[in-house]
């Protein structure tokens, strides 16, 4: 009964037999790739497309409006520190945001954190490393109890981490004292972003990040390859390799500039804080796009009742995510603290969060869950730490610096449910 | 293809009896129903007739009061839905629960996935889902790795029941795979779910359209106010004979008692 009515939609073009899944097989050339690519932003999923166009057309414009000072190796190296704690928060932040949920309490989870190894080095006299642990550790209760109640209790995420938001800067003011600052004074935390990377190991690891990439998607490409599986064109492939060895060998070239400003003593090299976020990119890439936790965490964004009825355990994941995500907020902390060799009661609290969320957002993932890859942290705080650090170079009026970061974050909002709407309306 | 098979082999899935109830509430009366391997089984009734209850008591999310289950001849006890999956019953939904941001194969796979150590094992999962459709002759779809939320409905109904089979499923169980669905996407749902009986599953299929009913069915339950008026093969009936049996739980010498209708309350 299937041979008198075949329809319409399995007749192929050109009489070839219908074996179907041609999409997956004509990809092979460039050109088609890119027509896919182009077909797909056409769609609504913009991917990584705004936050490498802010970054461009920002850079620009504050290379035009301060040429001496923005685009100088000390001005970059002091951007790319700048961006470490935000990149870092909102990495975290993508993984709530995955399942649709919202963390407001991250910013303010991360100053606590920080007031907790700096009051275990100040007053304990503890080593950097039981600080540190003490950090994450902090970050991680904090986590389990926010996910505990969103996901077993059932509170709205807005509701629990808006309470917390208030109760945790409570807390820091508490560990910290009225008024108080608590320097760190300790090396090791401090040297996070005050000392450098030798430039021979700086540029080794640079090839290395390259090496390990590139053979990572050829092997990739190799075995989708040899199986017959849905593959991209070794031209993309290359390409992608391409860009990324460029963009890590100028950076790497930047950082290991001399930036000293004066010609007697000599500054340069990566400081540490850079190497631990690219590790925090590749871990928890892997985690999010190649391991089953990763892989239920998009399922249950995308569709909390499918994932349920396939046996994952919703409120599991949701406790996790929280866990991990006030343990990045931790890292941040410490990076933050470092930074500024200091943790007050308002270590935390301000911008912190609305920088975060709008790193994130800008960076593509989504505010309505499902979407977002933890590269996104890092374009859209990038991004973020541009507007930040070149509006401090124009030192325009602190009012004014709340109002265009707040009205960037309302436009990556925008576009991400114009997004939204047009794939939702995209023909089938 | 369709021709019907002997009856007299042994039913993959019997039911004896079952009796189900909410509260006062009974909505199942000493339910019998035969399920064979390698036939369609429309399962037919009016809204309220107790078609959801049944495949629900089947799929264990609603376990049955009283009454017997046999599987392959032998009794069962399927207390959840881990129980009916794991001896092979697949019940694909009417909302089909699929994650709209994720690829066909993820879809699929989604709860069961295959790994390697730590990391996913994408390569054989593709190469499992594409085997799957290609062994249900699934040719409308481009690409396995496009994201469902770009599938059309019909297409949608052909990943779920491709992710029904996928698990060495024995009974498919399908809820109005054609409701939403326009004139070619029916067609090839319909397809579908004749080649599912043709690879030697035994497929129940719920649906209110006659005409879908006739075309893939090779026999046909048809279930009135909890009680099933008819399991016969469907080359005994015509048309308007199932259509009584829906409307009235009789058809000449088919249906249940008069006495019994009665005591329903009619």
């Amino acid at each position: 009964m299937t041979s008198n009515t075949v329809p319409a939609s399995t007749v192929e073009p050109g009489g070839a037999a219908p074996s179907g899944f041609e999409g997956d097989k004509g990809a092979d050339s460039v050109g088609a790739a890119i027509r896919g690519y182009v077909d797909k932003i056409r769609g609504g999923d913009l991917g990584a497309l705004p936050a490498v166009l802010g970054i461009v057309v920002l850079t620009v414009l504050f290379y035009a409006l301060r040429p001496d000072t923005f685009l100088t190796p000390l001005n970059l190296t002091n951007l790319l520190v700048q961006s470490a704690p935000i990149i870092l928060l909102a990495m975290g932040l993508v993984f709530v945001l995955l399942l649709g949920d919202i963390d407001l309490s991250a910013g303010v989870a991360s100053g606590v954190c920080a007031a907790v190894s700096a009051q275990l080095l100040a007053e304990a006299g503890a080593s950097w490393w039981v600080a540190i642990l003490g950090a994450l550790l902090t970050g991680l209760v904090i986590g389990l109890a926010t996910g505990t109640l969103v996901g077993l209790i059932g509170i709205p995420s807005f509701v629990v981490t808006l309470a917390l938001f208030l109760g945790l800067q409570g807390v820091t003011l508490r560990i910290i004292g009225q008024g108080g600052t608590v320097p760190i004074r300790e090396p090791v935390i401090r040297g996070l972003t005050n000392e450098y990377v030798p430039v021979t190991v700086g540029w080794i690891l640079a090839a290395a990040v390259v090496l390990v990439y590139a053979a990572l998607q050829l092997n990739r490409w190799r075995v989708q390859r040899a199986r017959g599986l849905a593959s991209q064109p070794l031209g993309i492939v290359a390409a992608r390799i391409a860009l990324i060895a460029v963009v890590t060998v100028v950076v790497t070239a930047i950082l290991n500039a001399d930036r000293a400003l004066s010609a007697a003593v000599e500054l340069k090299g990566i400081p540490y804080a850079i190497p631990v976020v690219v590790v925090l990119l590749l871990l928890l890439t892997f985690l999010a796009g190649r391991t089953t936790f990763g892989r239920h965490v998009y399922a249950v964004g995308g569709n909390a009742e499918a994932a349920r009825r396939a046996g994952i355990n919703v409120t599991r994941i949701r406790i996790l995510v929280f866990g991990l995500s006030s343990t990045m907020a931790a890292v941040s902390g410490l990076v933050a603290a470092a930074r500024l060799s200091s943790v007050t009661p308002g270590s935390g609290g301000g911008n912190t969060l609305l920088y975060a969320v709008g790193a994130a957002v800008i960076g593509g993932t989504s505010l309505f869950g499902g979407r977002g890859r933890v590269r996104d942290a890092v374009l859209g705080g990038l991004v973020i730490a541009i507007i930040a650090n070149g509006l401090g170079l124009l030192q325009v009026a602190a009012y004014l610096n709340f109002i265009i970061t707040g009205g960037v974050l309302l436009l990556a909002a925008t576009v991400d449910a114009l997004a939204r709407r047009r794939a939702a309306a995209a023909p089938r | 293809m369709s021709v019907p098979q002997p009856q007299d082999g042994t039913p993959i899935l019997q039911l004896r009896g079952v009796n189900k109830s909410f509260g006062a509430i009974q909505v199942l009366h000493g339910v019998d129903l035969k399920v064979y391997p390698g036939q369609v089984t429309a399962l037919v009734g009016d809204n309220g007739a107790g078609k959801s209850t049944l495949i629900k008591s089947i799929a264990g999310i609603h376990p049955i009061d009283g009454g017997e289950v046999l599987f392959e001849g032998a009794p069962v006890t399927i207390a959840g839905p881990r129980d009916s999956a794991a001896l092979g019953i697949e019940v694909v939904y009417q909302d089909l629960a699929l994650a709209d941001n994720l690829d066909v194969v993820q879809n699929m796979f989604l709860g069961r996935e295959r790994k390697r150590g730590f990391l996913l094992d994408e390569a054989s999962m593709e190469q499992a889902a594409r085997d799957t459709l290609a062994k249900l002759s699934v040719r409308t779809l481009k690409s396995v790795r496009q994201l469902v939320s770009s599938l059309s409905g019909g297409q949608r109904q052909t990943v779920a029941i491709a992710k029904a089979v996928l698990w060495e499923s024995k009974v498919v169980i399908l809820d109005e795979p054609t409701a939403a669905l326009g004139v070619a996407q029916t067609r090839q749902v319909l397809d579908l779910v004749r080649r599912l009986a043709d690879t030697g599953h035994a497929v129940v299929f719920i649906s209110h359209n006659m005409v879908d009913v006739f075309e893939v069915s090779d026999r046909i339950a048809a279930l009135y106010l909890g009680r099933m008026a008819a399991d016969v093969p469907i080359s005994s009936l015509d048309r308007t004979r199932v259509v009584e049996l829906i409307t009235t739980g009789r058809s000449g010498d088919l249906g249940i008692e008069p006495a019994a209708v009665a005591e329903v309350g009619i």
